[in-house]
């Protein structure tokens, strides 16, 4: 169909037990896009994740990433082809220290053998370095991730997703919790990922959405709603009818 | 961990190692062959904790069968010392197979007349049947309760069969090694016994060496990312599958050097090596000593069972109590362990609670950062 999308989820259909989270979804990503995805609780946002991650398996449909398809993949075939997650709350290591974490990131290959024969590459201790410097935590090296705040923890989860140098990035409200601060530098460290990755965020924070200056696409009942830049997006009736409730100003 | 805490441990354990090499080297020397017979067959049970501190300390399996292993290890053992020293019997076989009219020995036991065979099987098919046991389990997403059930399950299934089959390895009776032959002396022997001691003492610290060798650097932090969040192991492209598979045949090959080092130190082997209580002992001595630690395990094991033979026989019926009231008292007061509680802030936080140490001010981190600064 497309051969210039990174990603096509053609038809998607989620069903939990006659439930639907997703009904008949098509999104289609191009290369070093930066998406944002809204929708109200419930509309299948993580669901949307879950499918293309592999962790859950789409009743009909089909996801095609770079041109292969990832239904009945495992979740770490899933990664191992370059597709990144951060989960909603910070997900990390907390009983490692933040460069363990990194270390755990950004090794290849993840077989046990290399794991437990080899020591680092030069190479990979030099992108831990630089993945420390981007989100301010050189001083906290050697620190457990558990005894970071709670920013810090979702820089280092951003972090650990982008030491995995996926082609598609698939961040879930990376600014849930942070300062008005942190939530502008995440936005920005976001967009200079986009370009080179793609990125997907879903969020419900619409300053930040709206910062992030990127198409968006809006969930709702498990399908697609309206796609498009925020401007649009938000004259759309259907939109401003499901969603925004009121017209923003 | 800061730099102080580094120093602070490295002293601890190797003031811990060097009473350990004295009480090894001493040992054979201060104990009565008695005294020091237990004290092998504790350094041996040891290994097998060893084992189960890995998966579970480290990677979060709690698993109550690690007895199956162990029988395996020693059964291996045993069948080499019987059939090497059964030349005088009716057939050449083992003495117990003419109790049951069996003339012809059994398939699977003519491989253990080579010792070359014997040295391998002790650890390679306890860890091919822990390999393929938990690859199945695991591959199946089964973990938590289910997997401690399964484990226990598969237990009985183990026991049961050895219970039952008289004509192939004597059943509920067990193989005697105490009686048979090695290189031409009596394994019950005292010069043996003896040598076992210090075999089994070179062996735990060799086990020792190569556990704190798997945990170390990035492969043991992944069996510490997949005991904390198994997901997102799988979700950054490693298959855990694999890693849980090969760290718990790593504990029952383990499990089997034990049990085979037990085997020769107690004089026999049967399927009483595969109740649920000592499966579940082992799991204590863990708990006790420290999850995630190795030494701790190591300690738990010498330690409780060393307790255990003291109490038995000054108040034979008390033991059950103390054991339980043990593990009662690190569940709920003890957490990590008594080397846990150790290499954490215990004994600071302890005497802080008397008032013998002024409390730290600000996070300990900084205190410890400025201290630092301070050597410099």
């Amino acid at each position: 169909m497309n051969n210039k999308n990174l990603l096509n989820l053609i038809d998607i259909t989620v069903s939990f037990e006659g439930f639907l989270a997703l009904n008949k979804l098509n999104l289609n990503l191009r290369k070093g896009e930066l998406r944002a995805v809204i929708g109200p609780n419930g509309a299948g946002k993580t669901t949307f994740l879950d499918v293309i991650t592999g962790k859950v398996k789409p009743t009909k449909g089909e996801v095609i990433f770079k041109g292969k398809s990832l239904v009945g993949r495992k979740e770490h075939k899933i990664a191992r082809l370059g597709v990144g997650r951060k989960f909603q709350s910070p997900r990390i290591f907390e009983n490692l220290t933040v460069k363990e974490n990194l270390e755990i990131s950004v090794t290849t290959p993840k077989s046990p053998l290399n794991l437990i024969n080899k020591s680092i590459k030069d190479e990979q201790l030099n992108e831990i370095e630089r993945l420390m410097k981007i989100v301010n935590l050189a001083q906290k090296v050697d620190s457990k991730a558990g005894s970071l705040s709670h920013g810090q923890k979702q820089w280092l989860e951003i972090a650990m997703l982008v030491g995995q140098k996926p082609d598609l990035m698939l961040v879930d409200e990376p600014v849930a919790g942070l300062t008005d601060e942190e939530t502008d530098l995440t936005a920005d460290l976001l967009k200079s990922l986009s370009g080179e990755n793609t990125v997907v965020v879903i969020d419900h924070d619409m300053e930040f959405i709206r910062r992030l200056d990127s198409n968006v696409s809006v969930l709702n009942q498990g399908t697609v709603l309206c796609e498009g830049t925020m401007e649009t997006i938000q004259k759309d009736q259907k939109v401003i009818d499901v969603y925004l409730g009121r017209p923003e100003d | 961990m800061s730099l102080s805490k580094i120093k602070f441990d490295k002293k601890i354990v190797l003031s811990f190692w060097i009473i350990l090499i004295a009480l090894i080297i001493a040992a054979p020397t201060i104990l009565p062959v008695f005294r020091l017979n237990l004290l092998g067959r504790y350094l041996s049970l040891s290994i097998v904790a060893l084992g189960v501190d890995l998966i579970w300390g480290y990677t979060g399996l709690l698993s109550l069968g690690q007895g199956i292993f162990f029988a395996l290890g020693g059964y291996c053992a045993a069948m080499y010392l019987q059939i090497t020293s059964s030349s005088e019997f009716p057939n050449n076989i083992p003495e117990f197979f003419a109790l049951y009219g069996v003339e012809k020995l059994p398939f699977f036991w003519e491989p253990f007349r080579s010792p070359v065979f014997t040295f391998f099987a002790i650890w390679i098919i306890p860890a091919l049947v822990a390999g393929l046991i938990g690859f199945l389990v695991f591959r199946n997403r089964i973990k938590g309760v289910y997997f401690s059930i399964l484990t226990q399950a598969s237990l009985l299934v183990f026991f049961n069969f050895f219970n039952g089959q008289q004509k192939l390895i004597n059943g509920t009776n067990g193989l005697k090694t105490d009686v048979t032959q090695l290189f031409g002396q009596m394994v019950g022997s005292e010069s043996m016994q003896r040598i076992f001691f210090w075999i089994t003492a070179i062996l735990v610290i060799a086990a020792w060496f190569f556990a704190k060798w798997v945990v170390k650097g990035r492969f043991g932090n992944i069996l510490i990312g997949i005991r904390d969040d198994e997901p997102r192991v799988r979700f950054t492209g490693y298959n855990p599958v694999i890693f849980k598979t090969i760290i718990f045949s790593i504990a029952g090959g383990l499990a089997g050097i034990s049990g085979a080092l037990y085997t020769v130190q107690s004089g026999i082997v049967s399927p009483q090596f595969m109740t649920v209580p000592f499966s579940i002992e082992m799991v204590i001595w863990v708990a006790v000593g420290g999850r995630g630690t190795l030494l701790g395990a190591i300690l738990g094991a010498v330690f409780i069972n060393y307790a255990k033979s003291l109490v038995s026989e000054a108040l034979p019926a008390s033991w059950m109590f103390i054991q339980g009231g043990l593990f009662i008292l690190v569940v709920t007061a003890l957490p990590e362990g008594v080397l846990g509680w150790i290499q954490g802030d215990g004994p600071r936080n302890l005497l802080q609670r008397f008032g013998l140490k002024r409390k730290i001010e600000t996070y300990p981190s900084l205190e410890v950062n400025n201290k630092e600064g301070n050597n410099e």
